[in-house]
């Protein structure tokens, strides 16, 4: 069988996923370039200004193409050479008007206007470094307050000489000593700002070979800061931030086992033969590689099998006393004899994830090429040598951490309990019996000074679900629980598995004996959970509280909000009008005849 | 290497380098008898055609060169 990998439609050009050939990448720039453009289609548009302390051509060219491949379009505005500082600092009518949503320092340490001397006294180089750090701080402040926008700065790599050899290091004059502690200094800026990210090109040349990273014959030649060959490895990095900060990273991995998690194949060695733990070199090496992905889970990265095995033999090999995984470290397990691509497929359906969002990491190359080939925009490594599978993994970039909450460390646990739920609803066949199961609880009530945050954010990250798509900020969250003429509650869920927290906010204006709905939104994580008819049991007893005998409903149609597009029809509303864009306008008289329609969630709506 | 055979690599390497199939390069081709042969690229034409012959020009050679007749005669006296 021959299967195609150079292109792939929809997914990730081969050519650009690591480990990938720089020089290539920059002698067929314009190729690659031109078949990206016919690929791609649509995706996100971002605007950014590359500003350089030395020569930036190809350096933006080969972010260009990093970008695309992840689906961003790049707008860029390039600085002339070496005028990073001035582009900034000075009145620029043409960055004002470009808008940047990201600007890209690209500096180095051909940058640092001078070192200390020898004879500079402590004092002296701690004022010269201060000065040479605000500089930088000072152009930093003035990006934020004139455009608002993200900043990416490069950190200084160490040079490529040392004067006074190892002591370079320690001793205060010395260059590496000085960049160390300048570096220092950006990373505390760094922490803290939420729109300041580092690109490491500290560790970056180490990784490439300092020597060759700042050969001078670029610097001489064309006033480049590192050689060209190393330019992709540099534009790469940058494009992995990028990505990270438009939400696309990677979610999770779905591993193979014999070959990839251990040595050996479990059902014709068995379990007690596998090459894993400290015994020999092999199993070492394999013991470590574990111990790499059980490190992922603290990100919030989740682990998957997809193993052709018995069930049996798989969870044998996986309760390895001396394995680093153990079966609670993964959320979806198939081991069955179907192909590869279809149990990543289900995987990621039970998981509610695209497969676009999974990287599959199998030792088999004929295994990795039926996936790629089957399944469109799945990351799949070409991992060799168990003691190389790591490092392959890591410098893809596929986790880059921009930021990070407490959701994201808690997503383990919350797939977990989705894996659960679905697990018993398979159980049943009867889906309000498996409602019942679940023993769900509700708290529904008028908004609360704890849940402010939570429900303006609510409002703003919720399409689907979502009737009128109305934004709030949080100070007008707070306006409109204070204000008398409005109904305000949010709803909270939990059940056997866990708490989903906050999910849903109904915000209703009265007027009159009338109460307008103006917000109506839910989360996704509790569809078809009987949640919305819980929340509208509520209002209407609150109505009814109230002297309000119609509740009026709206429905403002947007790309995503089709879901709902009969939802108040579903509620027992009566349609009273509707424009040729679908706006739609519904009414519901309420009365002591109204009767309940959740009957699976303990409501829990009194103090 | 036969000059002959340095040539004909060299198309390739223009080829790619330039997204054109219809570049041929000569004894006498210089920058501005291709359009996009401008500094910047000629950056990546050195790096390029530095792989492809496994050989490096020195810092005065890339500033002297006159002509790919010139650049053939280098690499023929360094190429492996």
């Amino acid at each position: 069988m021959h299967f195609r990998k150079d292109k792939r439609k929809e997914g990730g050009m081969k050519e650009l996923e690591y480990p990938f050939d720089g020089e290539y990448i920059l002698k067929k720039k314009k190729s690659i370039k031109r078949k990206l453009l016919e690929e791609k289609q649509g995706g996100i548009k971002t605007k950014i200004a590359v500003l350089g302390g030395s020569t930036t051509n190809d350096i933006k060219l080969t972010l260009e193409l990093f970008l695309l491949n992840y689906g961003i379009w790049p707008e860029f505005y390039e600085s002339e050479y070496n005028q990073f500082y001035e582009d900034v600092m000075f009145d620029n009518p043409v960055l004002r008007e470009f808008q940047p949503d990201i600007v890209y320092i690209h500096t180095s340490n051909r940058n640092i206007r001078a070192y200390p001397l020898l004879t500079d006294s402590a004092e002296d180089v701690e004022q010269f470094l201060e000065a040479e750090y605000q500089k930088y701080e000072g152009m930093w402040e003035k990006i934020f307050m004139e455009y608002q926008c993200t900043i990416i700065q490069n950190n200084f790599e160490m040079p490529y000489y040392r004067l006074m050899g190892n002591k370079e290091a320690s001793d205060i004059h010395g260059k590496i000593n000085y960049l160390t502690r300048l570096n220092e200094k950006i990373y505390a800026y760094a922490r803290q700002h939420d729109n300041f990210f580092i690109n490491d090109i500290n560790y970056l040349s180490a990784c490439y070979g300092l020597e060759r990273w700042s050969d001078p014959f670029y610097w001489h030649m064309y006033k480049y800061a590192l050689a060209v060959p190393a330019i992709p490895e540099l534009s790469f990095n940058v494009a992995n931030i990028i990505k990270s900060i438009y939400g696309k990273n990677k979610k999770g991995f779905v591993l193979d086992l014999d070959n990839t998690l251990w040595g050996g194949i479990v059902g014709d060695d068995g379990a007690e033969n596998l090459e894993i733990g400290q015994e020999t070199s092999l199993g070492q090496a394999y013991t470590e590689f574990q111990a790499y992905l059980k490190e992922q889970e603290q990100l919030g990265i989740i682990l998957n099998v997809d193993s052709k095995n018995e069930r049996e033999n798989a969870l044998a090999g996986i309760n390895h006393p001396d394995g680093i995984l153990k079966e609670d470290d993964f959320i979806c397990i198939k081991a069955n004899w179907n192909p590869k691509d279809q149990n990543l497929k289900e995987i990621a359906s039970e998981l509610n994830l695209l497969p676009e969002s999974l990287v599959f990491i199998d030792d088999n190359p004929a295994e990795r090429a039926i996936v790629s080939a089957q399944v469109p925009g799945v990351a799949v490594p070409e991992i060799e040598r168990v003691e190389h599978y790591a490092h392959v993994i890591d410098r893809s970039g596929f986790f880059e951490m921009t930021n990070f909450s407490k959701d994201d460390a808690k997503r383990n646990e919350m797939y977990k309990e989705n894996a659960r739920r679905a697990e018993l609803k398979a159980t049943f066949t009867d889906y309000r019996e498996y409602l019942l199961s679940l023993k769900m609880h509700g708290r529904i009530q008028a908004f609360e000074p704890v849940y402010m945050a939570r429900i303006a954010q609510l409002t703003n990250k919720s399409n689907q679900f979502n009737l009128t798509t109305k934004r709030y900020t949080q100070p007008e969250i707070e306006e409109t629980a204070a204000d008398k003429n409005y109904i305000t509650l949010y709803g909270k869920l939990e059940d056997k598995f866990g708490d989903n927290g906050v999910v849903s906010v109904v915000i209703g204006r009265v007027e009159k004996n009338a109460c307008h709905i103006e917000l109506w939104l839910m989360s996704c994580r509790v569809l078809k959970r009987d949640m919305e008819f819980a929340m509208m049991d509520t209002l209407v007893k609150k109505c009814m509280e109230r002297g309000i005998d119609i509740i009026y409903g709206y429905y403002y149609p947007t790309a995503k909000n089709a879901m709902v597009k009969d939802f108040y029809g579903i509620q027992g509303f009566e349609k009273v009008s509707e424009d040729a864009d679908g706006n739609a306008t519904w009414k519901l008289a309420v009365d002591e005849t109204y009767e309940n329609k959740n009957t699976v969630i303990k409501v829990e709506d009194e103090q | 290497m036969t000059r002959e055979e340095v040539f004909k690599a060299l198309d390739e390497v223009f080829e790619e380098v330039f997204d054109d199939a219809s570049i041929h390069v000569g004894e006498t081709t210089t920058a501005k008898d291709i359009e996009d042969w401008d500094s910047l690229e000629h950056i990546n034409l050195v790096v390029a055609i530095e792989k492809r012959f496994s050989m490096k020009f020195t810092m005065g050679e890339v500033t002297t060169m006159k002509n790919v007749g010139e650049m053939v005669d280098i690499i023929l006296e360094r190429a492996q």
